[in-house]
């Protein structure tokens, strides 16, 4: 109860922040956008081996996969935001209070997954007159992916933030882990395409499955165990960090 | 309402962290409710370390201490709900506005939105801040921020408020009315730990002080019983760079002098009477050539309390 209140207080704080810095919004807004309607003159050539004959097949490959990696990577980087607050002795006040520290990690990542997944649905609608079908059930459980996946990688960028011992450092973490995870997840393009060395390196790496769990669901396969398997291990490591730098957030020393 | 004994913290250091520096090495604290009491030392003494101990923010190595009853290590959320705490930086976000913040404040500390509403508009009258209380924290003057950042680390009524360095880099009036608000919550009750580089101010404002170097309580007490230990006056020499080391060596051994201490730009004398003393000093100065360019008298200050227990001065660190 006190959680729910609590997190509820410190989202409402966020948002409110985000409100007051409308730059964000534009740029939350455009990038994806400009994403879609830039690759698409491309998409049909190059998914072509993967039977993409028309943009709406294109569409089904790429959507889940820009999707994906939009929450993967805004996830990631929203710990800088967290460098801001920590400079600014806003967490050490907040720590002070009794508020909980669960709270503090939960408000601050739902605010994000709550943005990347508003994006997400703007990319979805506007790839919608480019002839992207979707079915309503399989579109809700992916956005549920998504939202698990904004959560995982927000609470692990605020770890990041927090665990590090100095701002400089974060920059060049968030890289090293960001680039490998986006290429191995076939994010932008199948993997089905890399040759079979790196498909095996490949399934080493959570957000493959949670990438081709996406993309079953977005060309009509709700049932296929990717699916359920992508879930669980986003679901499973989703906890896993929360936990982590909810921990974080009340030993930290920094 | 405050007792420590042997509080304890080092940190990790050097390039890979394998030595430690020991930021607090054992501080034993007594602080009487309802006083203003303060914690003075150089740069790096372990004032912010000990602070922030006693505010749960960070976990002591060793040691333990009482806070208003609750007990630091077994019970810091009762430490919380008992305590304010002032950061040295402060803690407010620039695109809100104050009394966005007090009420923000409020309701972390469990307060419903109508109530945190209703304590951030008396915080706003009694801190005096309503003029302003409706512009964003980034259009704020020194003194306006650290007047919401104290309103804000009393929001819940604390018995133990903790300030660090609140008159830190501001003007003399800023930092005037900032005490006049430390002696209206003292007034009001409230027990006052505050940290400061002005021992001036400290020994004007505080009931009693206590000074830490290294880590380390050096001494405790009200400041006049410190000075009075200092017995006597501060003859303070100016003398030309050079001339300080001559200057000490013909003086050494004067039966009226205490001690004495080479300083920046001269000598400090310790003695019993100073305005008897200072025609016998100018002459022995000048059988020995030197001539000061400057003689002042002074009551002994906490400076010179800590310059007498470690051979340092504050101030001058
Ligand atoms: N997070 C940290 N990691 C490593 N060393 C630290 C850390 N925090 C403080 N120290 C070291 O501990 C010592 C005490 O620092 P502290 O901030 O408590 O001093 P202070 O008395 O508040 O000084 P000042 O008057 O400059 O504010 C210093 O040597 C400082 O460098
Ligand atoms: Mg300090």
């Amino acid at each position: 109860m006190k959680l729910a209140r609590d997190t509820w207080l410190v989202f409402q704080r966020q948002v409110l922040l985000m409100w007051r810095t409308p730059i964000w919004i534009v740029i939350g807004i455009t990038q994806p956008v400009f994403y879609l309607l830039l690759f698409a003159p491309l998409l049909k050539k190059v998914l072509a081996p993967m039977g993409a004959t028309s943009y709406a097949e294109a569409y089904q490959i790429y959507v889940p996969g820009l999707l994906a990696v939009l929450c993967i990577f805004g996830g990631l980087y929203t710990g800088f935001s967290l460098l801001g607050e920590l400079k600014a002795g806003i967490i050490e006040r907040s720590r002070v209070t009794p508020v909980s520290r669960l709270a503090l990690l939960l408000g601050r990542a739902l605010r994000e997954t709550v943005g990347l997944l508003v994006q997400a649905v703007i990319i979805t609608l506007v790839a919608l007159p480019f002839g992207l079908r979707v079915d309503p059930g399989s579109l809700l459980l992916a956005y549920l992916l998504l939202a698990l996946l904004a959560l995982m990688t927000s609470a692990i960028s605020y770890g990041i933030a927090l665990a590090l011992p100095n701002d400089a450092a974060m920059a060049p973490v968030v890289n090293t882990i960001a680039q490998p995870i986006g290429l191995l997840s076939g994010v932008l393009l199948p993997l089905a395409l890399a040759p079979m060395w790196l498909q095996r390196v490949a399934e080493w790496n959570p957000f493959y499955w949670a990438v081709e769990g996406m993309r079953a669901l977005f060309s009509g396969h709700p049932g296929d165990s990717v699916v359920w398997q992508g879930l669980l291990i986003v679901t499973v490591l989703t906890v896993a960090a929360v936990f982590y730098s909810a921990r974080l957030f009340s030993a930290r020393i920094r | 309402m405050i007792e420590t004994k042997g509080l304890r913290k080092s940190y990790p250091s050097g390039k890979h962290g394998r030595t430690v520096v020991d930021a607090v090495r054992g501080i034993d604290l007594h602080v009487r409710a309802g006083e203003i009491f303060g914690f003075l030392g150089p740069n790096g003494a372990g004032k912010t370390t000990t602070l922030r101990m006693l505010a749960t923010l960070i976990r002591p190595d060793g040691g333990e201490a009482l806070i208003a009853g609750a007990d630091l290590l077994a019970d810091p959320a009762g430490v919380r709900r008992r305590i304010g705490y002032v950061a040295q930086g402060g803690g407010t976000a620039d695109a809100v506005t104050g009394r966005e913040e007090l009420v923000m404040q409020a309701r972390m500390y469990g307060s419903r939105k109508a109530d945190a509403q209703r304590q951030a508009e008396d915080a706003l009258k009694a801190f005096d801040l309503t003029e302003f209380a409706d512009r964003h924290c980034s259009t704020y003057s020194g003194g306006q921020r650290r007047r919401v950042d104290i309103a804000l680390g009393v929001i819940h009524s604390p018995k133990v408020l903790f300030l660090d360095e609140p008159t830190v880099g501001l003007d003399p009036a800023s930092r005037g009315q900032v005490w006049a608000e430390i002696k209206r919550l003292r007034a009001e009750g409230m027990t006052v730990v505050v940290t400061t580089h002005y021992l001036d101010e400290a020994d004007a404002l505080c009931d009693r002080v206590a000074i830490v170097d290294h880590g380390q309580v050096v001494v405790e007490g009200t400041p006049e019983a410190l000075k009075r230990e200092i017995s006597g006056d501060v003859v303070l020499l100016g003398l030309a760079a050079g001339e300080a080391q001559p200057a000490a060596d013909a003086l050494r051994g004067q039966p009226c002098l205490h001690r004495l201490e080479p300083g920046e730009d001269g000598l400090r004398l310790y003695l019993d009477d100073g305005a008897a003393a200072i025609p016998l000093l100018l002459s022995v100065l000048n059988g020995a050539g030197i001539v000061p360019g400057t003689v002042q008298l002074q009551r002994p200050s906490l400076d010179d309390v800590f310059l007498a227990r470690t051979g340092r001065s504050i101030e001058q660190s």
